[in-house]
């Protein structure tokens, strides 16, 4: 079972980042489920969504308390939410950001984790250049793939596709590819 | 075909292949979802000549049903928490008059204090108000009940009420087994009611009773009850048949057989206990769980049968009855009166407080060794209960509490890991 943990703020898109994990996993042929942890949600908020993957059915409906990736969609989250909270000690962090992992002040967290396990991107720049607005869910999605190889390129293409059809669908496709170029898994 | 999908889409799909001819509904969190997508699908024109009407509150909506299902139309609606009981008038009359409605409920907490997040407090109110009430454990439980809540409806006119965890399944993408259209059409005829409001031939329902048969009438309910629990067991067949797939039916047992202690619960927290169970059998103790599907008609016979030969039963429910504990635990404690067995109730996840595995593990632990006071409040911080107490005996004027317990437990967190 790979769990999933999401942050960001509101209206951003964790919930859509936690949907389309849930459905490239269910193009690669295993069983996931994907849901927000929902608060009194506002614009600019934080909030969290998760999304468990397995080989096997899920059966349960507990919140994940014990990630095996942790995604930040914006940093400055770092400083207000105990983001590493239960983090497993295999475990992954991707974080969106220009910032290097020392520039956050998240280096020495980082350093308990595997050689690699811990990576940048700048999403929301990469997002800006194809869709003219800061959307990060797509990138994210596609930076967790080829970070921890735990879905395939094809199903991402393919879960992003259907969530965003046409030429929407096209530019997001753009954002997959520039951030599997990045150096990242 | 099989589907990743939200439990709110997946539930608005089936409910349009079930081809309802009127719908009523007031968007309310956590139900909005299922009824957001209804309108689009009969604006598009996917529902036929289904009518969806906007109405100005819940209780309007299930007036209009009322009379709509009077007429001989398929009706529906959805609403949750505050939305089912400023409807509760109507939901008592359409129990009364036996018209087949079917309305999801998206399980959430009733207030004051407002509360958005899942419980079963909602239906709970409602559990005597002759509807039928079944429990879904999971999105392809949600969407397989619907289909069948129809049938069972229309084949017993009484009303039926799926009730889904608001937000742990109307919010969450799963995996979902949808039917076509065809499939739904072969399981479900269409509706010949027994009752219909005509010009032709004029005819008034809902007639006064006075003391002299009003007895009479409800002892009729409670037998059209306990007659639907064989039409529950049998639709549920009917569908096993069909589909491939068990759903719904009285209840599920899961490990039970020789079992010493049953856990019992409703709705999706069931998914979790089947892991505690196996976590704990691994362990060498000897535990089951029972869900129960059909909640109203209670099915006594069927769980007597199942845990008479346990030594002791807990059951873990999303409700209180203020002043007395728990309201399924009654129904248990009535099921196994002549049973040598204990029941422990232990109260859980109101307000959409998390019920993680750990501390289902770590309940029925306790339970076994020592027993449980009751009843038991899963995870209550009982720091942040008695430092109220303490604020309560030195003054009067000592705040309000749903503002002092939330100071006392900290800035609202993220739940993260909750």
């Amino acid at each position: 079972m790979f769990q999933i943990r999401i942050h960001g703020r509101g209206g951003q898109g964790v919930v859509t980042a936690a949907e389309l994990f849930s459905v490239a996993a269910f193009f690669d042929g295993k069983y996931a489920q994907a849901f927000p942890s929902f608060g009194s949600e506002r614009m600019g908020a934080p909030v969290t969504a998760f999304c468990r993957i397995s080989n096997a059915k899920i059966r349960s409906h507990e919140p994940v308390s014990h990630p095996n990736v942790v995604i930040i969609q914006d940093s400055t989250l770092l400083l207000h939410v105990d983001v590493f909270s239960g983090l497993s000690q295999n475990g992954y962090v991707l974080i969106n950001s220009t910032r290097t992992l020392e520039a956050l002040q998240v280096e020495e967290f980082c350093s308990t984790l595997p050689e690699g396990h811990c990576r940048v991107i700048p999403v929301s720049e990469i997002a800006m250049q194809h869709l003219g607005q800061p959307f990060v869910n797509t990138g994210l999605v596609a930076g967790f793939a080829k970070l921890t190889g735990s879905l395939s390129k094809l199903s991402v293409e393919k879960a992003i596709q259907q969530k965003f059809p046409g030429h929407l669908g096209n530019l997001n496709a753009k954002i997959v590819a520039k951030v599997y170029e990045q150096n990242i898994g | 075909m099989k589907q990743q999908i939200e439990g709110s889409q997946a539930v608005a799909t089936v409910v349009a292949f079930c081809r309802p001819e009127v719908m009523a509904c007031y968007p309310i969190s956590p139900q909005t979802h299922i009824v957001e997508t209804l309108s689009q699908k009969v604006k598009a024109g996917e529902v036929g000549t289904c009518q969806f009407l906007n109405v100005e509150s819940e209780f309007a909506a299930l007036s209009v049903l009322i009379g709509a299902s009077a007429m001989g139309a398929r009706a529906y609606t959805a609403t949750t928490s505050q939305g089912l009981l400023f409807m509760a008038e109507a939901v008592y009359n359409a129990g009364g008059l036996g018209l087949p409605i079917v309305m999801t409920i998206a399980n959430r907490a009733v207030g004051a204090p407002i509360n958005i997040w899942n419980d079963h407090s909602d239906s709970m109110a409602m559990r005597d108000a002759g509807w039928i009430q079944l429990f879904a454990e999971n999105n392809q439980e949600a969407v397989d009940l619907h289909i069948q809540a129809f049938r069972l409806a229309e084949e017993l006119s009484c009303p039926v009420m799926v009730c889904m965890d608001g937000y742990i399944l109307t919010h969450a993408f799963e995996l979902v087994d949808l039917p076509t259209q065809e499939q739904v059409d072969d399981y479900l005829p269409p509706f010949e009611p027994v009752q219909v409001l005509d010009p032709l031939n004029p005819i008034s329902i809902g007639a006064m009773v006075g003391p002299d048969a009003f007895m009479e009438v409800r002892y009729l309910a409670h037998d059209k009850h306990i007659r639907a629990l064989e039409a529950i067991s049998r639709t549920s067949e009917a569908f096993h048949e069909q589909f491939g797939r068990m759903s719904g039916g009285l209840l599920e047992s899961y490990h039970t057989e020789g079992a010493e202690t049953i856990i019992v619960a409703l709705g999706s927290v069931n998914g979790t206990i089947k892991d505690a169970i196996d976590e704990l059998r691994l362990a060498g103790l000897s535990v089951g769980s029972i869900k129960i599907s059909s909640y109203r008609p209670f099915p006594t016979h069927a769980f007597h049968e199942v845990v008479k030969d346990a030594k002791r039963i807990l059951v873990i429910e999303k409700d209180l009855a203020v002043g007395k504990g728990g309201i399924v635990s009654s129904d248990v404690r009535m099921a196994v009166q002549n049973l040598p067995l204990v029941v422990m109730t232990v109260i859980a996840g109101l307000g959409g407080r998390a019920i993680p595995k750990s501390s289902i593990v770590r309940i029925v632990r306790e339970a076994c060794l020592e027993g449980l006071e009751e009843p038991h409040f899963l995870d209550l911080n009982w720091n942040a209960v008695n430092d109220e107490f303490v604020r309560q005996q030195k003054k009067r004027r000592s705040g309000l509490i749903p503002k002092n317990i939330p100071g006392d437990v900290g800035p609202f967190k993220l739940k993260v890991g909750q």
